[in-house]
């Protein structure tokens, strides 16, 4: 299944502006992985999703997506087979309905009309959110524009998802529906994000970055349980991972608040 | 900051006006396109002292709200909005224009006052069209309707663009509105520069978000054409429509309805 894999050599990347975001990137995450690609601010996270489906052109190094190397010759074939999620859903939500703007992908295909209907019902169903098709995308929720964002991409029928901070500005809830939904995915699924819980949910495998260079690549719970790795990447460890404040605190980090009220509570008495 | 989040609010009501379901709703918005824009030729074609011609084009708009069930109050607040750019249009025409060209009993009217009135009147009438029209129909479908009817892609995509960003940057400039105004006192803050910085921050995130929406487009095919889905049928009730009020306009531009009703009703009474 060589046409599901996406592979960067070497890849190198300086903004017109003279900021060099990546200095030799290079990994290889094959069918079906669902990979998360963690660091902190301006480590470059960013600028390896541009260049998964072209919109950043390499300069030093290739990128390849299936069987091409990305150029712009082949740019229409990667951005059919890579479906690009963007992170702030009113960038992606450009058309006048749901509908339509779920159908704008399909249409540029060249798709006839009742295909379009078709996938574009089949998106939105996937997503939950057919019930939204007439409304106008700006009169949507936080997480209803983002499950429509999804569907928009869906609808292209990707064969890799790349997704920018799928669940920032999520309530808790709508976060949780849109890790399940993740996980119903047969799609190979490369996530940016610092949503560390949920990678722990949801990939197996995490790459992290720091200053434009893969500082770690491997399994996920590897990954995540390496404090000081993660310290020296300005990460932490994700909740879920970290000792319970209440049962067993620890006397420093991010449980300190908590402890000093106890403490506190405790000289009063 | 209150200003701009109702305005922001109006614009969406006005959107959601073209939801309701109503035999004007469900004309085809091309023919409602057409009959308005002939409708403004008319309005708009008559000579500068003309009153009585106009009023009869009342009943354009009249219908359209009516059989349209859209709010007449709400309608006329969004014309008045607008009235002082016509007002001051029109305002120096009786200063100008002196010469009495009627008499109403003991009191001479100059053509500048006349004058003054028709440009009042054609104001009121071309932008209740208006309004009436994108009320009954929406934005987005009149847009698409220009383009089916061959106005050039990219005026009709720009069209549309500008009216789904309006939202997004009324609600970023109004978020910068809030975030002075937090930090302000005793007016101080206030100020002119700070006020042209803000405009020129405005402008640099709108580019950076135009840069941001053309690649998610890209991302899904763009090749600079929109392509649309909504089926638009014309059926016999549109032709109907398009021809019938053609007509009207016509007829109405040609005579003087109300004066030749006049000239009856009077020649009757004699």
């Amino acid at each position: 299944m060589s046409h599901h894999i996406v592979e960067l050599k070497d890849l190198h990347y300086t903004y017109p502006d003279g900021n060099a975001a990546l200095h030799g990137v290079s990994f290889r995450i094959t069918h079906g992985e669902t990979v998360a690609i963690v660091g902190a601010n301006g480590a470059g996270k960013s600028t390896i999703l541009l260049h998964l489906n072209g919109c950043l052109i390499p300069e030093t190094g290739t990128v390849r997506i299936g069987d091409f190397p990305l150029t712009r010759k082949t740019l229409d074939h990667v951005r059919r087979t890579v479906g690009m999620v963007f992170q702030d859903p009113d960038d992606q939500l450009f058309m006048p309905s749901v509908y339509e703007d779920v159908a704008f992908g399909p249409l540029n295909l060249g798709l006839p009309p009742e295909d379009v209907a078709e996938r574009v019902t089949q998106a939105l169903t996937t997503v939950g959110a057919l019930h939204l098709k007439d409304r106008p995308p700006y009169r949507l929720s936080g997480g209803e524009k983002r499950s429509v964002a999804i569907a928009s991409v869906l609808s292209m029928s990707p064969s890799i998802l790349v997704m920018d901070e799928p669940t920032s500005n999520l309530d808790p809830k709508s976060r949780r529906q849109l890790i399940q939904l993740l996980k119903t995915f047969a799609h190979t699924i490369i996530l940016a994000t610092h949503d560390l819980d949920m990678v722990l949910d949801l990939c197996a495998r995490t790459i992290v970055l720091k200053k434009g260079r893969v500082e770690a690549d491997g399994s996920t719970s590897d990954i995540l349980q390496n404090a000081v790795l993660l310290e020296s990447c300005r990460l932490e460890k994700p909740f879920a991972l970290q000792a319970c404040p209440i049962c067993s605190p620890v006397p420093s980090g991010n449980n300190s608040i908590l402890q000093s009220k106890q403490h506190a509570k405790h000289n009063h008495l | 900051m209150a200003k701009i989040a109702s305005s922001f609010l109006d614009i969406s009501y006005l959107d959601s006006l073209s939801r309701l379901q109503s035999p004007i709703h469900r004309l085809d918005p091309r023919v409602k396109v057409i009959a308005t824009a002939l409708y403004l030729i008319s309005v708009v074609s008559f000579g500068k002292y003309e009153i009585t011609g106009l009023i009869p084009f009342f009943v354009y708009p009249i219908v359209l709200i009516a059989l349209g069930d859209l709010p007449l109050v709400y309608l006329l607040k969004k014309i008045l909005i607008a009235a002082p750019f016509a007002f001051f249009i029109g305002m120096f025409n009786p200063l100008i224009d002196r010469a009495v060209v009627m008499h109403l009993g003991p009191i001479g009217i100059s053509g500048g006052w006349i004058s003054f009135v028709s440009i009042m009147l054609r104001f009121v009438l071309t932008v209740g069209a208006v309004l009436a029209l994108i009320a009954s129909t929406g934005f987005a479908s009149i847009c698409m309707s220009l383009e089916k009817m061959g106005v050039p892609n990219v005026f009709a995509v720009q069209l549309l663009f500008l009216y789904r960003y309006i939202f997004v940057l009324i609600d970023e400039a109004s978020r910068m509105v809030r975030a002075r105004s937090l930090r302000v006192f005793e007016k101080r803050g206030m100020g002119f520069s700070v006020f042209i910085s803000m405009i020129g921050q405005l402008l640099l995130r709108a580019l950076d978000r135009a840069q941001r929406i053309h690649r998610a487009m890209r991302c899904r095919g763009f090749d600079g054409e929109i392509r649309m889905t909504r089926p638009l049928a014309f059926c016999r009730r549109d032709g109907v429509f398009v021809l019938g009020w053609s007509a009207l306009f016509v007829l109405m531009r040609l005579y003087d309805i109300p004066q030749w009703m006049g000239e009856r009703i009077t020649g009757l009474i004699g």
